[in-house]
């Protein structure tokens, strides 16, 4: 048997199941086996969707997660009719009620862990796509053509890359072949299993992660060409070596989830190897303060990015900023202080620890903010030299879309990848050992929950699924690469100005 | 530089144990007792630590589970639940949302700001104030560092009328005299309960709060009478009715009803302390006749408007009114029309459920807010109502404690000063005097949704 370092190796973009490590999957049904059950398999025959499965001839606890409803399990070809002994229940999930949010509805994270599982979308009646927040993206609907426009396109060789050096010759020239890269978690904030398990993924896919503002672990070296390396205002863990290591420089000027207000890691989370790589003291509290001391203008700004460029003469620039009324503005200035990359993170997007008056209230939500950068950058002539990346409530492949078709070139995802990773968005990541679900943490036995091969595999998956979904969206739309998708605003409908808006779920749609 | 302010906060007990959003429901039949039952793997022990509680006469569960769900997850039969609290559900109204009243309980009980891990998940955008944003500075304007308190956020009002400009004789001598006012270092006060099973109790809660804080108090003039050694911080209200000149001088500031002599009524009353500011309560209503109104009322001499929307923050008495905001908002820019926006104090009150609302009413162009339902909520209010038909009070407010009703007040305000010096924090502004009616500093939905998406799709559906 060879040695292999799995550690370091970057996994293949293959989906392999990879089922919950917490017992059953949580789904929205649930399915229940009574003592009467004579193990006689025939729902096991019956299911089309193998909830159920036997071993040495006992049926297993059934895999309710995967159940088609109610509706299908009274069908006459199915378990419940087909039970000799009436010993199958199905009924709605009572715990769905009191999971998730308007945002993450109980449907959304089902859906998104069984992309995980699978690498396919669910084939109940999940909703997939949108949240229940009554607005933006859960607002916007793509507008399919009645029939495939164009019937030659073949679908394997839809182009979902995008270009993230647009402007600068003597630099790294990056395409990434996915139009998502993960969105900067912290080490202190995140495990360094979670923040392994993200960049093997998002490497596996050719793409890249962003490592925070919690410096860079040793174990993150062998990934060097994937990884965008954050400058923030704590400067926690920035050297020169790590801005050396790397492709991409991002500058945090801002987070979505708390504009303004600068970056916090409470003490607990301060374990001696956090506070190692950030160079402090283990069990005090952190503040990244707001803003940078050292930029007040456009200019201070410029000599930020050219700093950068001086210490890495290869490497891009990405400038993450939220979402203020002239976020136009800035947009433009960071195109002239010679940033590669503008990203802007909207008000409703992730965080670690934030006051909840903040992520409510401050600054504005992304669908608002793209396309106003976006025309911004294309009245001032700029828009084809500079990359437009949107992150800060981008939960799913049709919000990839419609970021793109409001104005970015593509995305960053956070959350998503947590929920992968069996986030249940029980808001607790800030308190005490942190996630007690092994995720967000750096206490010890909490990070034990889980392993990094698995994590890996789950977000590999996820991304997947959101590759085929992106695919088959822009071959319903006859859009040959993502990159023309760029500003079509005509794809889409919004359901506060557009009447009788078709149905755009994809697995429908056309068939 | 003004003194620093500062609240001192102390951790006080709920009364009451609050009411959850979801609890766990177990069933026990059909368990199989496995040796390693998810129930020991809690890593919030909770199911260790669950006691019977002979305060609510039942399991106290529900309080400890923090949500992780892998108890549900875990358990082979799946018998563990969780679900949605009915009660927790049916708490206050579509303004004071189950959300509201308990992180208003969690503020008073222990003075902080509400922290959460992961993105807000609340619904995109609502009526009222929840159809607003705030700005904040990025990269290109000086921004300032509140709560870790490096810079100091003034968050100081003064009510009273101001001059537009300053006289001077021919010799440079001041001409103008100095109009009486009142500072406080928050820009709220405390306002009339439109409903609440109170008592002296309460209202005495509310004055002592107002002390400690260093604001005003507007309480009916009979419970004003039980209070003679609170009254610097207490604002009569007279109603129309009569009043004693002599106890009136014991006040720096009182609150009469608009009403045709009400310019005749301010005279008489200032006739009775020369230095006391009078405020008149208006219904927050958004007519041509109301600004008309209040623009007379200035004329007169008025120190304050106390422009008052119903107890949801709608014009009161109207079917499909106006939100306060816009009618706020209207007032603002009729006054600053009119070339008198300066002279008199606008304050506003109605449906001020959250601290983001005080700032959001500022912006609008408020000076200050009146707080009234909040600082009920801070005494263990569920917002139920019932006393306004005379039914029981859930938490039998009327008997709390007044010093212990008095810090979880203060409580419930620090918290909220909190997040002030956050939200303005964010937007650079140092002085929350310059943050009224600030309103390119605000992001207001419909002029978002018709910038883009009514742009966007003006020519979908002709």
């Amino acid at each position: 048997m060879s040695y292999k370092n799995v550690w370091s190796e970057v996994p293949p973009a293959v989906v392999v199941d990879t089922p919950s490590r917490f017992g059953r999957a949580l789904g929205k049904y649930t399915v229940s086996i009574s003592d009467a059950c004579n193990d006689c398999l025939k729902c096991v025959v019956v299911c089309p969707v193998h909830v159920f499965a036997a071993t040495g001839g006992k049926l297993t606890p059934p895999r309710d997660h995967l159940c088609l409803g109610i509706e299908c399990s009274k069908k006459s070809n199915r378990c419940v009719r087909n039970c000799p002994e009436q010993a199958i229940r199905v009924a709605e999930n009572p715990s769905c009620k009191a999971l998730g949010d308007r945002r993450w509805t109980s449907d959304l994270l089902m859906s998104t862990w069984h992309m995980a599982e699978t690498g396919k979308l669910p084939e109940n009646d999940l909703e997939y796509r949108i949240g229940d927040t009554n607005g933006g993206f859960d607002k916007l609907r793509l507008l399919f053509p009645k029939r495939p426009p164009r019937p030659s396109l073949e679908k394997d060789e839809i182009d979902t890359s995008i270009r993230l050096n647009k402007r600068d010759a003597g630099r790294h020239q990056i395409d990434i072949p996915i139009p998502v890269y993960g969105g900067g978690m912290s080490f202190g904030s995140i495990s360094q299993i979670t923040m392994l398990s993200r960049i093997k993924a998002f490497a596996a896919w050719g793409s890249f992660t962003c490592t925070g503002e919690g410096g860079y672990p040793e174990a993150l070296f062998p990934f060097d060409d994937y990884i965008i390396t954050q400058v923030a205002t704590g400067l926690f863990g920035v050297r020169e070596e790590t801005i050396q290591r790397v492709k991409i420089i991002e500058f945090k000027y801002a987070q979505g989830a708390k504009p303004g207000l600068g970056g916090h890691l409470l003490g607990p989370k301060v374990t001696p190897a956090v506070a190692r790589i950030r160079e402090t003291v283990p069990g005090s509290s952190l503040f990244s303060p707001f803003p940078f001391h050292s930029v007040y203008s456009v200019e201070d700004h410029k000599k930020h990015v050219d700093w950068i460029k001086a210490i890495n003469p290869r490497g891009l620039v990405s400038v993450k900023v939220s979402t203020p009324t002239d976020v136009d503005m800035v947009a433009v200035g960071s195109y002239y202080a010679g940033a590669h990359i503008i990203h802007i993170d909207g008000s409703y997007g992730g965080t670690g620890a934030a006051p909840d008056v903040a992520k409510k209230n401050i600054a504005m939500p992304l669908e608002y903010a793209i396309p106003k950068v976006h025309n911004f950058l294309v009245a001032e002539g700029v828009r084809n030299h500079i990359t437009l990346i949107a992150s800060g409530g981008v939960r799913t492949a049709y919000d990839v879309i419609k970021a793109i078709a409001l104005g970015a070139d593509g995305v960053v995802t956070g959350t998503s990848d947590l929920v992968a990773l069996e986030c249940i968005r029980c808001h607790n990541c800030e308190s005490g050992r942190g996630c007690a679900r092994g995720i967000a943490t750096t206490d010890l036995e909490l990070v034990g929950l889980m392993d990094l091969k698995w994590g890996s595999q789950r977000i590999i998956n996820m991304l997947s699924c959101w590759r085929d979904q992106l695919r088959e969206i822009l071959y319903l739309l006859g859009i040959k690469s993502i990159r023309e998708l760029v500003g079509r605003t005509d794809v889409l409908a919004h359901l506060d100005y557009c009447s009788d808006v078709p149905d755009d779920d994809i697995r429908t749609v056309g068939k | 530089m003004p003194k620093k302010y500062h609240i001192d906060v102390h951790p006080t007990p709920n009364r009451f144990p609050a009411i959850g959003r979801s609890g766990i429901v177990d069933w026990g039949e059909g368990c199989l007792k496995c040796a390693e039952c998810v129930k020991y793997k809690c890593i919030y022990n909770v199911y260790r630590e669950r006691t019977f509680s002979i305060d609510i006469m039942g399991d106290t569960i529900d309080e400890l589970c923090m949500n992780c769900f892998r108890c549900v997850q875990g358990c082979p039969k799946r018998l563990i639940h969780k679900t949605l609290n009915p009660e927790w559900e049916a708490l206050g109204d579509d303004v004071y949302t189950p959300e509201t009243v308990s992180m208003n309980w969690e503020q008073a009980r222990t003075g902080k700001i509400p922290v959460s891990g992961a993105g807000y998940g609340g619904a995109f955008s609502g009526p009222g104030f929840d159809s607003m944003w705030t700005d904040m500075s990025e990269i290109v304007r000086p921004t300032r560092d509140g709560i870790h308190g490096r810079e100091y956020i003034s968050t100081v009002v003064d009510i009273g009328r101001r001059p537009t400009a300053l006289e001077f004789d021919s010799s440079g001598r001041l001409l103008t005299k100095p109009e009486p006012r009142i500072r406080i270092p928050i820009p709220i006060v405390f306002d009339l309960f439109p409903f609440g099973n109170l008592s002296s109790n309460v209202w005495k809660a509310a004055a002592t709060a107002a002390g400690k804080l260093q604001t005003l108090a507007v309480v009916p003039a009979t419970e004003a009478r039980k209070m003679e050694d609170m009254t610097a911080h207490l604002v009569p209200f007279l109603g129309t009715e009569p009043w004693d000149p002599g106890w009136i001088r014991n006040f720096n500031m009182v609150e009469i009803s608009d009403s045709e002599d009400a310019p005749a009524r301010m005279e008489r009353l200032k006739s009775a302390r020369s230095d006391l500011l009078v405020s008149v309560r208006m219904p927050a209503l958004s007519r041509a006749e109301q600004i008309g109104r209040i623009l007379e009322l200035n004329r007169a001499g008025a120190d304050a408007i106390h422009y008052v929307a119903d107890e949801r923050g709608y014009e009161p008495g109207v079917e499909n009114g106006y939100h306060v905001k816009d009618v706020i908002r209207e007032l603002h820019t009729a006054l600053m029309n009119e070339g008198v926006r300066d002279e008199i104090t606008v304050i506003s009150s109605g449906g001020i459920a959250m601290a983001e609302h005080v700032i959001k009413s500022i912006l609008c162009g408020a000076n200050l807010v009146g707080v009234d339902v909040p600082l009920l909520i801070a005494l263990e209010c569920r917002v139920c109502r019932n006393c306004r038909d005379g039914g029981e009070c859930p938490v039998d407010l009327a008997q709390g404690d007044s010093r212990w009703g008095a810090q979880r007040i203060v409580n419930l305000v620090a918290a909220w000063h909190n997040q002030l010096l956050e939200v303005m924090g964010a937007m650079g502004i140092r002085e929350v005097r310059r943050l009224r009616g600030e309103q390119g500093r605000v992001m207001f939905m419909e002029d978002l949704e018709s910038d883009t998406f009514a742009h966007i799709f003006a020519d979908r559906n002709p």
